[in-house]
């Protein structure tokens, strides 16, 4: 019974919100990840699918990463614009799921209660603020692969960022204990130096795939994301 | 239907079980940004674990499956054992995501005739 001294538990736990907010956050993240598990299946073939469940894997293995960034904290991977660049948003917002998920059930890491907002902020608004940010640097990101490189990495501090204003939104609603502008300010400032190292990873990673198998990064293999799908070379 | 880049996934795969069995090791294990908000204000017991004092960890409860034998990134709580737990972390999504997206992914063209049958 005598819980660990380690602290290596790195998502929200239970009771951090009450309990109304669990739920509602419980429900956006049901209805978000179900249009996400309709729209992936457009992103998934032979090719992609096997891909993706290795960018899930390796954002767990990333998120076990904690790196320092200032005396006493640490930060660790969300993952949520990397997994968009190279899968896309709907598949890349189940992947992060799918490790929160496993984190919670396997490695008592984030509330069970929890888990909606954890999915909320990390899968849903992290993965599709990141995505939307690498989607408005696209014709930067598909001129060479610098461009890709520098995109992926404001993606990435992005989706750290505003997936830390997801929780600060949380508390707001059904949190206590500090004031809430101390939260915003300590999560807000934290966040905009683990977003650095997110964005390292990310443009890392994606650089990586990039020179090897440009063909497996969805952000610039697909075309245009807009509604050019109909009719494209099949 | 072109040819599956295998080398590539065992590639990406190796990296991630490095990654997740070795590198871990030398992770902080200082608490993310978000425990050390929740941790601003907390008066921590000599184990490091918030007892007392006005912050939001307060409110936190005991985990439901604190006593997974894979709780806390180890096996069984063992020591050092943090690089197992991380293969078997990755192992694990790896087979969940995959065969998930395996299951929704589209049929090549060829066998993409709306037969009934599977």
């Amino acid at each position: 019974m005598d819980p660990s001294t380690d602290l290596v538990a790195m998502h929200m736990s239970d009771g951090i919100v009450n309990a109304p907010t669990s739920v509602i956050f419980g429900v956006v993240a049901v209805l978000g990840l179900a249009v996400c598990v309709a729209k992936a299946r457009r992103d998934l073939d032979d090719r992609t699918a096997p891909m993706a469940g290795l960018v899930a894997a390796f954002v767990f293995a990333v998120q076990m990463l904690n790196f320092p960034i200032l005396p006493g904290v640490s930060g660790h991977l969300l993952g949520g614009a990397l997994c968009a660049i190279l899968v896309g948003p709907y598949v890349g917002a189940l992947c992060v799921s799918i490790v929160l998920l496993l984190q919670a059930l396997l490695f008592a890491d984030g509330g069970l209660s929890a888990l909606g907002t954890n999915i909320t902020n990390m899968a849903l608004i992290g993965t599709f603020v990141g995505y939307g940010v690498a989607v408005a640097m696209r014709k930067l990101a598909v001129r060479s692969r610098g461009g890709l490189i520098a995109t992926a990495f404001v993606a990435a501090w992005v989706n750290t960022v505003v997936a830390s204003l997801g929780f600060v939104l949380e508390y707001a609603i059904g949190g206590q204990g500090l004031a809430l502008g101390t939260v915003f300010g300590l999560m807000t400032g934290f966040h905009a130096l683990i977003g650095i190292g997110e964005g390292i990873i990310t443009a890392l990673t994606v650089g990586a795939v990039a020179a090897v198998r440009p063909d497996l990064v969805y952000l610039t293999r697909t075309a245009a994301p807009s509604l050019e799908i109909k009719g494209a070379r099949a | 239907m072109k040819k599956l880049p295998i080398a590539f996934y065992a590639g990406f795969l190796v990296v991630a079980l490095l990654l997740a069995g070795v590198v871990s090791y030398a992770a902080s294990s200082s608490p993310d940004g978000l425990d050390a908000v929740t941790r601003t204000g907390c008066q921590l017991d000599e184990s490091g674990e918030p007892a007392g004092g006005e912050c939001i960890a307060q409110n936190a409860g005991e985990h439901a499956t604190a006593n997974s034998p894979l709780a806390d990134y180890t096996v069984g709580g063992s020591e050092g054992s943090t690089g197992v737990a991380g293969v078997i972390g990755v192992l694990a999504t790896l087979v969940i995501a995959g065969g998930l997206f395996w299951l929704l992914r589209r049929r090549s063209s060829r066998d993409e005739t709306p037969s009934r049958v599977e």
